[in-house]
């Protein structure tokens, strides 16, 4: 097996690459089924079904931005009815300026909602998933550059459980994982 | 005998239901990596200098007819009375609307897994973006003092006054606003992956580091993807209402007031379908030479998608013309003799030019593509396309100056008549977009790489099983 970063460095974990989306799918499968529980699969796009596959649960990324669309809709609510209704009510063409106005306020009431939803959805997902982060274990190993381009990889991470270097290396290499690499924190 | 003739037409009728590759066979994952990446790695070609000194030069001129103005004032326009929204929000209307096809194509074509929008939603969003930001510019400056814009924006003030927010046009600040934040943040979230490509295939240390900073880190395990996907599909639903309120509200800005012409209904679909229908054809007027330009893209861009666009082109083209007879019909049925009076007079009035080849450009010639001959040919789609793109400015030309030309008293009439500022600030919007989108091309994945690797046969997980 060979090493990315420095061997002296602390152990990240044990990876391979596959040749196909289909292989990475059945790899997956299996280390799963072998009770592995700190690993991942790395692909170039999302593959179709692997969250089933890994046992992922759904994102709770919609309860989330759910939470923000409602603070900008609250948002709204303070920001058009207080001035219009209490600060600086400015009567235009006779018509009422507080609650008996609420169809004029939808508009910004519905933008604004989603403003703050979508913000929501993209500082959630990178809180998620943990960016940006500029340096990882994983950049040491120069072969999973071809992620981003069309390179499968699965690695079984050192902090599972049941996790041995020489075990999980063979194993990867018995799923027919190429180039198995045990790659350091540094 | 008689059972190898069932087979062979089981065969043909499996064949002829079959659908056309998204991308052309024999194109693997790393040809597109290699490929799409290429166009930004490679040096800039002689005919990008060209044509970004041509756009640049207008984009100079811009900002030398906004400093002219704002040094001056609104007046350099040709907008008087009775004409008081001219030029300026024309463009703005044409401007705002061509975005709403990038929109379409990222958000809407997504959630009703239209797969082969993949190709087209990068260079669709990014022009998006570039038209919001040649809209804004309309407004912001017609507001004359263009220091104080930020009126428009409710926070406690010295003077101690706050905004109307039942005014259209503060709708408008607000819709416009969203519109351009949420569409940066869904292009940078899809453009997040392919900088990662970008990334990890950079040479040059200034490379590294530009891309490796807009990448974030990104890794690509399903630890990201399956939030990646969700927060996709989350802006997708949320972009989705967002833009066709966007050019909802933008007619709310004409709807919402008195003036026979305005005062109608039918405004919002109308004014959402003529946008798509608008917004389609400055795709295809961006994209076909881009697949002329850099000739593999066409195993990516293919005929069929070209001809998708073609039908959707075809459809809001139809919706658009349907809303131009229903207004007239409204007129009509109205009883209303001012209304009545404005719509004769936009037919036979001293604009009829203008109303003429607003019908002949956005009725008229979308119809030719109900014949598959000038959907699959591009020359004729470019052509077509340049009509719609006519037209459309045109149509918003119409809305706006023939319902003010004449006002409710003949004492009032007048015609309007641009200023060499109004032409050269609108030539020099021209430029900004063509600017931004060469730029685009040059350093930003023009085609969304991973979505195209994962409509490929090859990413299919269970090969030979179903999907």
């Amino acid at each position: 097996m060979e090493n990315a970063g420095n061997p002296s460095a602390p152990l990240y974990g044990v990876g391979a690459e596959f040749a196909t989306a289909a292989d990475l799918t059945r790899a997956a499968r299996e280390i799963r089924g072998a009770g592995y529980e700190s690993f991942d699969v790395f692909s170039p796009f999302p593959i179709h079904g692997m969250d089933k596959i890994v046992g992922a649960r759904r994102s709770p990324l919609g309860r989330i931005v759910f939470i923000g669309g409602l603070t900008g809709f609250l948002t709204a609510v303070a920001v058009q009815y207080l001035p219009s209704a209490v600060i600086y009510p400015l009567i235009v063409h006779g018509k009422p300026t507080g609650f008996f106005a609420i169809p004029a306020y939808f508009p910004i009431l519905f933008e604004t909602t989603v403003l703050f939803s979508a913000f929501t959805a993209f500082v959630g997902l990178l809180m998620m998933i943990g960016l940006p982060r500029f340096n990882h274990p994983l950049f040491n190993w120069e072969r999973f550059k071809g992620v981003s381009g069309e390179g499968f990889f699965a690695v079984i991470e050192s902090r599972d459980p049941r996790f041995s270097t020489e075990e999980a290396g063979r194993f990867l290499e018995s799923l027919g994982g190429s180039n198995v690499t045990v790659i350091h924190e540094d | 005998m008689a059972e190898g003739t069932v087979i062979s037409v089981e065969e043909s009728a499996r064949a002829a239901v079959e659908r056309q590759p998204l991308v052309a066979p024999g194109r693997t994952m790393g040809w597109i990596s290699d490929y799409v990446s290429s166009i930004v790695e490679s040096q800039s070609p002689r005919w990008w200098w060209v044509a970004i000194s041509i756009t640049g030069s207008l984009t100079l001129l811009l900002l030398a007819c906004l400093t002219y103005l704002v040094a001056t004032g609104v007046g350099v326009w040709g907008n008087n009375h009775p004409v008081g929204w001219a030029w300026d929000i024309t463009n703005f209307v044409f401007w705002i609307g061509i975005g709403h096809a990038g929109t379409l194509i990222s958000a809407i074509l997504f959630l009703t897994r239209q797969k082969w929008r993949t190709s087209i939603n990068r260079a669709a969003e990014a022009m998006t973006l570039f038209a919001v930001i040649c809209a804004a510019i309309y407004p912001t400056m017609h507001v004359g003092r263009v220091w104080m814009s930020w009126f428009l924006i409710p926070v406690p003030n010295a003077n101690g006054i706050w905004q109307n927010f039942r005014s259209p046009l503060m709708w408008d600040g607000f819709a416009v606003l969203t519109y351009f934040l949420v569409s940066v943040l869904f292009w940078y979230t899809g453009l997040i992956p392919d900088l990662a490509t970008l990334r990890d295939r950079a040479t040059t240390k200034v490379r590294k580091f530009f891309y490796g900073i807009l990448a974030l880190g990104w890794r690509g395990g399903n630890r990201q993807w399956r939030h990646y996907e969700m927060a996709y599909l989350l802006l997708a639903g949320l972009s989705t209402p967002l833009v066709l309120s966007v050019h909802s509200v933008v007619s709310f800005d004409f709807a919402a007031s008195v003036i026979p012409g305005w005062h109608t209904t039918i405004f919002p679909p109308y004014f959402v379908a003529g946008a798509i229908f608008g917004g389609f054809a400055m795709v295809l007027t961006i994209l076909i030479p881009a697949r002329a330009v850099y000739r593999p893209l066409g195993d990516l861009i293919t005929v069929s998608h070209i001809d998708k666009m073609c039908k959707v082109l075809l459809f809001t083209g139809s919706i658009v013309g349907y809303a131009y007879l229903m207004e007239m019909f409204m007129a009509w049925y109205s009883g209303n003799p001012f209304e009545r009076a404005t719509f004769w007079y936009r037919v036979t009035g001293p604009y009829w030019w203008a109303y003429a080849l607003m019908i002949l450009c956005n009725v008229a010639m979308p119809q030719l593509l109900w014949f598959r001959f000038f959907r699959t040919h591009v020359i004729w789609v470019f052509v077509i396309a340049m009509f719609a793109n006519v037209g459309m400015w045109f149509e918003r030309f119409v809305i706006v100056a023939t319902s003010l030309t004449r006002d409710f008293l003949p004492s009032s009439w007048g015609m309007f008549h641009p200023t060499w500022v109004d032409i050269a600030t609108f030539a020099g919007t021209l430029g900004l977009f063509g600017t931004l989108f060469l730029l685009f091309i040059r350093f930003l994945p023009m085609v969304c790489m991973f979505e195209v690797k994962a409509v490929l046969p090859s990413a299919n997980p269970n090969p030979g099983g179903k999907h």
